[in-house]
Formats: structure tokens, sequence, C-alpha cells
């Protein structure tokens, strides 16, 4: 065709619609309207999402770097912002780090003390140094109720007061904190702490517990986990190959659990699981063991795994069942005719088209038992406590900062995970129904 | 096919007895008796439901017969598990392995064998050749059209040089154009590597054109085993007459019998000629059928002393290659006619009436339905 002949719109370069406006304008102009209606329809959704997720873990984050506690006293009668501890505060911006305090330090302390004890902010501040350096808070409630009676020279009188503030981890503690944002609750979530010069160590051994929580956390949900995809394989391949009519009951008796409440199962695995629970009498009778060696099966570990196995199996059941059931018996069948032993059959052939599947629940049922608090705080006892139980401990002291640093690394760890998961295997290849 | 007619003597796969009940109340498969000679093609064609799949799965392995034996080469295999009968198989929907390549999908089969790499990769272009398809060893199925994953299914079937292929309706999913052009190179695949091919399908146009025999199964009995030709012309029941092609079908009761004549007196007295089959004595209730393509409306195309009868033309269908007309006939308005689109041709108008006749030996007195 010559270009004579060409109507417009055929041209090569820039294709235009009859009345010469460029296409891809038309089509966007075409489409513009309802991707415009589209977007309304999810705008509420979006403004939910936005409000009750997205917000919420920024406030979490920030609260994991930010807490002004040593910096300001929010007065509640009045409602205002007091500035506190500012003496000190300025003689920290005076001189550096590992200064040994002088006079000028503790006139600094003693005027703030004074302060503190007008406004009765020492609590507060107590508590803020005492998320650092324990045993800490009752330094500043004794010390500022006793403030006002403080002369010259105020280095003899404030130690007077208390020994303690001549240590050199209580000013440390002061140092690090005199700040609004600080990575101290990091420092501490990840067991460790800052020592007298400031530097950052290891904590003592025996006061180590966030990470090896973190550890138990990721083992006990990789190994619930594991324990799920081995029971739920093969319910999930019954389901998918029994007659409709067979399967439907089947699926009822799965789901049963999740019409009960959690509450009233995980108080059942007590009954059943406790020392003189319903397992232990059975093993009893049948002679297998002793009356005075009853099997401690619950708050424990053991506890934990078997009731949140069982509260996290129809996640694994659920994404495995729906991807088996699109798998036609002509594969294994095909298989088996090109001369494949059944087992051969079944690991070349029907387990790598049930990975979708795998991904989708081993994903599921991991990141839920990560996060996992009711179970664990039931029936966990105290070695079967998970990384959610030590964030809910710190919520209910109101250490906010140091809960959400917890969080915020639970959260990016689980993240980690999912990268990892999207690099191996690759997230296109989850299917969830 | 000589071979193939010759090879009923030396049975390559025999069903002897065979029976098959899934529930125990009732018989899918009532005694089966067949033998299939070595390099012969024979299709199984029925009715869904009339057990010809089952007994494929039975010879395959993946059912079990409930009574009688059956034998390959000789051997009983009915208690042989279906990967030790080393026999091909193509399945309706082809069954790809839709996580591996084309190449990985034939490789498997020679891979379960313990085939090392090397011969492993000629075989597998070697098979991918013969369907032409060679350029395809790294697709995945899913890239592949309907027709090319009919090919490597074939070739799958193929690569581990078994003697015996098995096909469940494999041409069910292709449309027809693709569909007749597989069936032509099915049966040149077939013709070259000597195999032996037991081939399911209900479809008759399909089973006549590729097979060498044809089981017709109804209610899990074979009706009637013939070659194509037997079959379309010489049909041994009223079953296997409808069944198979077209045909017109006329009831009425057997007036005079000797030997290989019959007269039939029709329901509004009329008389017609036919060849008995199913009928033994006079008086007796028949159905006389006729193929369209075999009636004749002409005098001159008659065989002497024929009987003819009247019809009334009640449309005539422009088909291309032929002409259909519908005809009443005794009564009833759904006797076919067809007659050869040729220049010459009388072009019958509706509502004309005419006489119409035929050869005895192409009307056949059946058992009454």
């Amino acid at each position: 065709m010559t270009d004579q002949t060409a109507p417009p719109g055929l041209g090569a370069e820039s294709l235009t619609t009859a009345d010469g406006r460029p296409l891809k304008a038309a089509l966007h102009r075409a489409q513009a309207r309802a991707k415009r209606r589209a977007f309304l329809l999810v705008l509420p959704l979006l403004a939910f999402v936005l409000l009750t997720f997205v917000i919420p873990i920024g406030i979490m984050l920030f609260r994991s770097l930010n807490n002004p506690d040593f910096v300001s006293y929010s007065d509640i009668d009045s409602g205002t912002e007091i500035p506190v501890m500012q003496n000190v505060q300025a003689w920290f911006a005076a001189n550096p780090q590992g200064t040994e305090p002088d006079e000028a330090a503790y006139a600094a302390l003693a005027a703030d003390l004074v302060h503190l004890k007008e406004i009765k902010a020492q609590g507060s501040v107590g508590t803020r140094i005492n998320y650092v350096l324990p045993g800490s808070r009752s330094l500043f409630t004794s010390s500022a109720r006793d403030a006002a009676k403080l002369a010259p020279p105020y280095k003899e009188a404030v130690l007077a007061l208390d020994e303690k503030w001549a240590d050199p981890a209580v000013w440390q503690a002061m140092r690090s904190s005199a700040g609004t944002i600080t990575g101290d609750f990091y420092i501490l979530a990840a067991d460790f702490e800052r020592d007298d010069s400031g530097a950052i160590v290891r904590t003592a051994e025996k006061e180590r517990i966030y990470l090896y929580l973190f550890w138990r956390t990721f083992f006990l949900s990789g190994l619930i986990t594991l324990i799920c995809l081995v029971l739920a394989f093969p319910i999930a391949h019954l389901l998918a190959t029994l007659p409709l009519s067979k399967s439907n009951l089947l699926m009822i008796l799965v789901l049963l659990p999740f019409w009960t409440s959690l509450l009233v199962r995980t108080t059942s695995w007590i009954v059943l699981l406790q020392q003189q629970g319903v397992v232990n009498d059975a093993l009893v009778a049948l002679g297998l063991i002793g009356t005075d060696g009853r099997l401690t099966m619950i708050n424990n570990q053991t506890g934990t795994i078997v009731a949140m196995t069982h509260v996290l199996l129809p996640f694994m059941i659920l994404p495995l069942y729906s991807v088996m059931r699109t798998i036609k018996p002509s594969y294994v069948r095909a298989a088996r005719s090109l001369g494949a032993t059944s087992w051969t059959a079944f690991r070349r052939v029907y387990l790598p088209q049930t990975l979708p599947g795998m991904g989708a629940g081993v994903l599921l049922v991991f990141i839920l038992a990560v996060g996992y608090y009711i179970t664990p705080a039931l029936v966990g006892g105290a070695d079967g406590q998970l990384i959610s139980n030590m964030i809910a401990f710190h919520m209910s002291k109101a250490n906010w900062s140091l809960a959400a640093a917890i969080a915020t690394m639970l959260l990016f760890s689980v993240l980690i995970l999912y990268w990892l998961y999207d690099r191996l295997i690759g997230i296109d290849n989850l299917k969830l129904g | 096919m000589s071979q193939a007619k010759a090879g009923g003597n030396a049975a390559f796969v025999e069903f002897s007895h065979v029976q098959k009940s899934y529930d125990g109340v009732s018989l899918v498969v009532k005694d089966l008796n067949l033998s299939i000679g070595k390099g012969e093609f024979l299709t199984m064609l029925g009715p869904s439901g009339s057990g010809k799949t089952t007994c494929l799965m039975m010879l395959a392995g993946f059912e079990t017969a409930t009574h009688g034996e059956i034998r390959l080469g000789g051997r009983e295999i009915n208690n042989i598990p279906p990967h030790k009968r080393g026999i091909g198989m193509v399945f309706q929907n082809y069954a790809l392995f839709p996580h591996m390549t084309v190449g990985e999908n034939l490789s498997f089969p020679l891979e379960v064998r313990g085939m090392d790499k090397a011969e492993r990769e000629t075989k597998v272009k070697r098979a991918l050749d013969m369907v032409q398809m060679g350029n395809f060893i790294n697709r995945r199925p899913a890239q592949l059209s309907g027709g090319q994953q009919q090919r490597i299914a074939l070739a799958r079937a193929l690569v581990f040089d078994p003697e015996l292929v098995l096909m469940d309706e494999p041409l069910g999913a292709l449309d027809k154009q693709l569909r007749e052009h597989m069936q032509f190179e099915i049966k040149g695949l077939h013709d070259r590597l000597g195999i032996t091919v037991v081939y399911v399908t209900h479809d008759q146009g399909e089973a006549l054109t590729m097979s060498d025999r044809v089981a017709v199964f109804n209610d899990g009995v074979i009706q009637q085993l013939d070659s194509p030709d037997e079959l379309y012309e010489r049909p041994k029941n009223s079953f296997v007459a409808q069944f198979i092609g077209e045909n017109n079908k006329l009831p009425g009761t057997v007036e005079e019998l000797d030997g290989h004549k019959c007269l039939v007196r029709l329901a509004n007295g009329e008389l017609i000629d036919a060849t008995p089959v199913n009928v033994r004595e006079k008086g007796q209730q028949t159905l006389v059928s006729i193929r369209p393509e075999r009636v004749e409306f002409k005098p001159e195309m008659m065989p002497k002393g024929a009987h003819t009868i009247r019809a009334e033309v009640k449309d005539v269908i422009y088909m291309g290659d032929i002409l259909r007309a519908r005809l009443k006939v005794a009564g009833s308005d759904n006797f076919v006619m067809k007659m050869r689109n040729t220049i010459s041709q009388t072009k019958l108008a509706p509502g004309e009436t005419i006489s119409i006749g035929w050869h005895p030996q192409d009307a056949r007195a059946l058992d009454p339905v």
C-alpha cells in the first residue's frame, strides 16, 4: 500500500483516529471516565485501609523511634507540653560524652528535680530512664521528693540524697534519653545496651531475652507450619479427589473449628492435655504411663505447638485444596502410563503442581503464627511464649516505644522472609483460591 | 490392513470374558471378548457410558477387571501396574505436564527408564521431528495451541517406542479442520511405525476414517466388530445401523422370506425388498434400514423387478456436494434421500410425488426397536 492510498491513522510513526487526533490521547480520553469511576468505587476501601492500617503502622514506626518523656511532660490536666530536665540537657550540650559530672551538672540536676516535683513529672521522667536503666525510677521519685531541701554544694547534697547518682550509668542513661528521637528502643529490643561510656554493647547473657524470643518465635512458627503442611496435604488431597457429596461433609469438618470461638478451642485443648486431662487419663488407663509419670503437655511449648497447629490447620488446607482441585487425575495417570512408579509420579508430576498452594499455605500459616498471641498466652506457660506476648507485655506496662520497636522488628523480619520467598519461589506462583 | 487381519489368529491384545462393575450392582462391561492383532488400528466406538473408555482404562491398568483376563503379547496383565505395562497413552486433554517444557515432557518416560542423557536427547529429537515440532522443544505446554499440544502428546506417547498405543478421544478438543488433518497424521504414523493402536472415540467419522477394525460398543457389549466398510454397509443390528452414518428406518412385517431376500410390508400396505439380517420367519416385526445415498428415484437405476414405493418431496436442502431431500414415505416424513450435485441432476420440487426404490442388498431387515 502506498502513502497516497493509506488512510489517516495508519501511519507507522504516530497512529491517529479518523479525525486526526493522536490515538493514545483518544484512548486515554475514552478510558478516563471508566477509570475515574473504578477509582471512586475503591475509594472508600482505600480510605478505610489508610485510616485503619497505614496510619496506625506509621504511628507505630514513629513511636518506636520517638520518646520525648525525658524532654517534655504532657500535663493531662491542662493538656499542655511542659519542657522538663532542661538544665541537665543544657549541661549535656555543653560537655561532651564521657565528661565526669561536675558541680555544675549536679546543680542543674538539683534545679531540674525541683522543677519535676513542682509539676509532678518525676514519675514520667523516672519511668523513661527506667526503660534504659532498670531500677532508676525510684531514684527519681525519691530524690524529687526531697529536692527542695538541696543546697550548694550540690554534688555532696545530691549524693547524700542517693548514692546512685554517682553511677556513671545513670548519667549515661540520661544523656542518651536527652532527645525526642532515639534508637535506644531498637538497641534494647536487639539485646544490646549502652555501657557507661555510651558505647553499644551486648547485654549480660542472662538478661538477653528478645533475640532468643525472636528465634523461638520463628522456630516454633516454622515447626507449626511444617506440621500443618504434613497434616493438611493428605486431607486436602482427599477433599480434592472425593466425590462432591462426601467432600462437602469433610469440608464442613475442616471448617468447623472456624465457627467455634478461639477461646473455646484453646480451652478444650487445656481440658484434653492437662495433667489430669483426657489424654493423660487415657494413657494411664491403657497402662502406657504410670500415674506419677503423667505427661506435661500444656502450659509449655508442646501446648503452644499443638493448639496453634490446630487453629492454623484450615489456613493450610484451603489453599492446598483449591490448587489440588484443579489438578486433573489424568496427569498422574499419564505419568504412570509413561513408566513412572506411583512415588515418582507423585514426586515429579503431582507435587510440583501443588507448589502454588503449598507456597500460599506456608506463607499464610507462617505469617499468622509469627504474630500469634492468644493461644501462646493461654496455653504457652513460660517456655511457650512468643514475641507477640512480649509486645503485649510491654504494652500493658505502657512502654509503647519498646513494644513498637519489637513489633517493627517483627514486621521487617516478616517482610524480609516475604522478599526471600519472592526471590526463591516467586510471589506470582502463589494461589490462594 | 492385510497384516492386521492376519493378526487375528496371533492376538497381541486379548480380552477374554472381561466384566467390569463399579458398584457391585450393575455391569459396565458385560463379558467382553476381543482380540487385537499386532500392528492393527482398532477403534472402540460408542456413545458415552457404553463401556469403551472403561475397557481402555482396564487395558492401561487404571481400572481392574472385575472378572476375566486381559493378555498383552500372550502374558496376563491383570495384576501388572500401569508403569510396567509399557503402553503409550494419549489422553483426552493431552495431560502434558504444565510445569515441564516440551523437551522435559518427552524426556520424562525415558528418564524413569534410566536412559542416559545422550540417548534421551536423540530420542526426544527424533520423536519431535516425527510430529514436525522440533523447534518447540523449550516451550511450555501453555504456550502451544491445541493442535500443537496434541502433537506433543502423541510424540510423548511414542518416544519410548511402545508396541501398543492407547488413545482416549485424543482429537475431541480440536476444531473440525484440525481434527481431520490430525486423523490423517495419526493414521500415517501408525502405518509408518507399525505400532498397534487402540483408539477410543464417539465420533463415527473418525472411527471409519482411521481404523482397520471398529468395535461398536453399546450397553457394555460389543454390538459389531468389523472393518469400516462392512460396518457401514452391512450393519448387523439396528443400533449399529443407527449409530454409524445416517440411516432411514422403515418399520414393517416380513411378508415373504426366501434365503437372501425378503419382502416387507410397510404400515401403509406397500411392499419393499430387503435383505434379511435379523429376521428368521414370516410375520415377524422388523426395521428395514436403508442408507440415504443408496435410495434411487430414477427407474433406470433400479434393478429389474424391484419394488418401488411412492414418496412425496417435503423439501430439498442444498449442501454443496450433495442435495438432501426429505421425503414422506409410508406416513412418516423424515425419510432422507441424498443425490449427487451434478449438472444433469434432476431438480426436485417440494410437493412433487416420486417413486423410490433400491437394490435389495442395500435394505437390511434388522431387529425391531
